[in-house]
């Protein structure tokens, strides 16, 4: 087991390199150097010098990256110059609400599509479970900002039951910012929901089949231990699994859906690096969530072989 | 060929769906050349006009006619489809065909590219690179295409492994045939079918992508009427014309679900075994 996941992190290791690499030499591509975006009208040749000279901008590609490098193992991402804050501080200032609204979405898409998953699998071939086959194809395929731009326009503009948009923290009023973070999670959390739908209705129709279920039936034990107790109970681990490899979607979809909402996360984050051509801040959200990407399914990984030790390479 | 037509034949939502896909290009490309179909012709008489006769999607707030300019977008949006998704289908499947049938350290040094790639989360990878080559209707096929690359590559790559031990290789191999001539004859012709399955669901992605990015305006112009734009700008007037974000919604949905379900029927159909797959 230990050595399963010593394996695994071993194995993250050159692909944290390749990201790096990556975020570092791409962003390098963008047209225009931030010292001009810096100085902005204030652009003068001299001040363009020293400037580029203090961020080290007129030395060797690859000595900039290892400086760069270097600092990040040391948790310092960089100074913006556009938000006069080091990067990892902005980060992590935004972290939470990217979290919470991924979180968020989570909840929803569990709730949603567990009970409509193992629904349909029980009755199958009933009125539930084809509204649940449709919805298993429609949430998918729905846009996330269509999705968003519906439910503003019903919850929030003709109902006016939710809020549009705009964050509240969650130290200035709990009942607030719960209510301003229903609708960007239901947004997020729809197509997950399907997925999750999908995984639960065919897991738990794997499970019924099996003979212990059959099993449990003959001893006479009531239905609904039989579905929670022994059905629901197997066919959670293939639906986590599902639950970890959405992350990365709820990673990218968060950038929409905070633009969408105003909410001010990392997604939003990094919308603001790209407009103002903040190439240290850009550097360093793209490095952030990719990083954290593969950490997450690192994490899956190692806690999918830890519930289910079949699971080894 | 005969056993294929007969499987997706009988499944009717992946039929139903082809059709709705070819009817819509088909609809797009005739009216694009009729008159009186101008996606950027104005109207001051007819400025936010709701759903009608005249108007069956209403009209923007220049009066343009919201039903040309979402038939017009259709054409956009399967352009940025069909070439994205081309350029990730050839780069990828080239890359996995040699890296599945050289092997070595060729194959591992393509291998960890491919993971590197998958390890951004694909709206991201694609906004980072038209933040970097900014927004234009070429450069975003490029990004879609770069951000659904490493998908085709671990396909082909792996349906390479399986067939390179085949007998019929091995023969080509015995006789001296060139390793490049057995990849481009032998190999690539033999797995074409979870390629294709790949291709058509790509699509549905790609259109996907292309709205959202548009949508963010980091995707094509913002005066070009692709369906991410007019959802951006319909969101903009939602209080005053509802019609507006929710006709492109829409459009963009009936298509990504068409090629979703396509994509799925040509999997049962093409590939029994992997028909469980992903459900």
């Amino acid at each position: 087991m230990v050595k399963y996941a010593i394996k695994r992190l071993l194995w993250a290791v050159p692909i944290l390199f390749g990201i790096s690499v990556i975020s570092f030499f791409v962003i390098r591509l963008v047209p225009g150097d931030t010292v001009t975006a810096i100085l902005g009208a204030h652009y003068n040749e001299e001040q363009a010098v020293f400037l580029r000279t203090k961020m080290g901008l007129d030395r060797s590609i690859v000595y900039q990256y290892l400086i760069w490098i270097k600092g990040v193992i040391q948790g310092d991402f960089g100074f913006s110059a556009f938000t006069h804050k080091p990067v990892l501080d902005s980060i992590l200032e935004r972290l939470p609400i990217t979290l919470e609204l991924a979180f968020i979405s989570l909840v929803t898409a569990v709730l949603i599509g567990i009970p409509m998953g193992a629904l349909a699998a029980v009755r199958r071939n009933s009125l539930i479970d084809n509204f649940a086959s449709i919805w298993g194809m429609l949430g998918v395929s729905i846009p996330n900002f269509w999705l968003a731009t519906l439910l503003i326009l019903v919850v929030s503009l003709n109902l006016g039951l939710l809020p549009s948009g705009n964050f509240i923290p969650l130290g200035e009023s709990l009942e607030g910012n719960i209510r301003h973070m229903i609708l960007p999670g239901l947004a997020l959390g729809g197509a997950v929901s399907a997925v999750v739908m999908r995984m639960t209705r065919s897991a738990m129709i794997e499970v019924l089949d099996q003979n212990y279920i059959e099993m449990a039936r003959a001893r006479g034990i009531r239905k609904n231990q039989i579905l929670f107790r022994h059905a629901l109970k197997n066919a959670l681990i293939p639906i986590f699994t599902v639950l970890g490899i959405q992350a990365g979607y709820l990673l990218g979809g968060s950038v929409i859906i905070e633009q969408v909402f105003s909410l001010p996360g990392i997604g939003r984050l990094s919308l603001q690096a790209i407009t103002n051509r903040d190439y240290v801040l850009l550097q360093g959200t793209i490095l952030f969530v990719a990083g954290g990407f593969v950490m997450i399914n690192l994490l899956v990984d190692i806690l999918y072989a830890f519930i289910d030790p079949r699971i080894k390479l | 060929m005969q056993e294929f037509w007969y499987q997706l034949r009988k499944n009717k939502t992946a039929l139903i769906s082809l059709l709705y896909i070819l009817l819509l290009l088909c609809f797009s490309g005739l009216s694009s050349l009729l008159s009186g179909t101008d996606p950027f012709a104005m109207n001051p008489e007819a400025i936010l006009s709701p759903p009608s006769l005249e108007h069956i999607m209403g009209t923007d707030q220049f009066g343009r006619d919201q039903f040309v300019r979402i038939t017009y977008g259709a054409l956009i949006s399967f352009k940025v489809g069909f070439i994205s998704v081309g350029i990730a289908l050839l780069a990828g499947t080239i890359m996995g065909v040699i890296s599945g049938f050289l092997g070595g350290w060729v194959d591992l040094l393509m291998s960890k590219i491919m993971e590197v790639l998958f390890s951004f989360p694909d709206i991201f990878m694609a906004l980072v690179v038209m933040s970097i080559l900014g927004a234009s209707i070429t450069n975003l096929m490029i990004a879609i295409g770069i951000v659904y690359t490493p998908i085709f590559g671990r396909i082909a790559r792996g349906a390479a492994l399986e067939i390179k031990s085949a007998q019929f290789i091995e023969a080509a191999r015995s006789i001296g045939v060139r390793q490049s001539v057995i990849m481009l004859r032998h190999i690539i012709p033999n797995i074409l079918a979870p390629i294709i399955v790949q291709a058509t669901l790509s699509l549905a992605f790609a259109i996907l992508s292309e709205a959202g990015l548009s949508f963010l305006g980091l995707g094509v112009e913002p005066d070009t009427p692709s369906w991410g734009i007019l959802l951006s700008e319909g969101k903009d007037w939602m209080e005053a014309a509802w019609w507006l974000a929710v006709f492109p919604g829409i459009a963009i949905t009936a298509s990504v679900l068409s090629f979703n379900l396509l994509g799925d029927g040509l999997r049962d159909a093409l590939d029994p075994k992997m028909r469980n797959m992903t459900d």
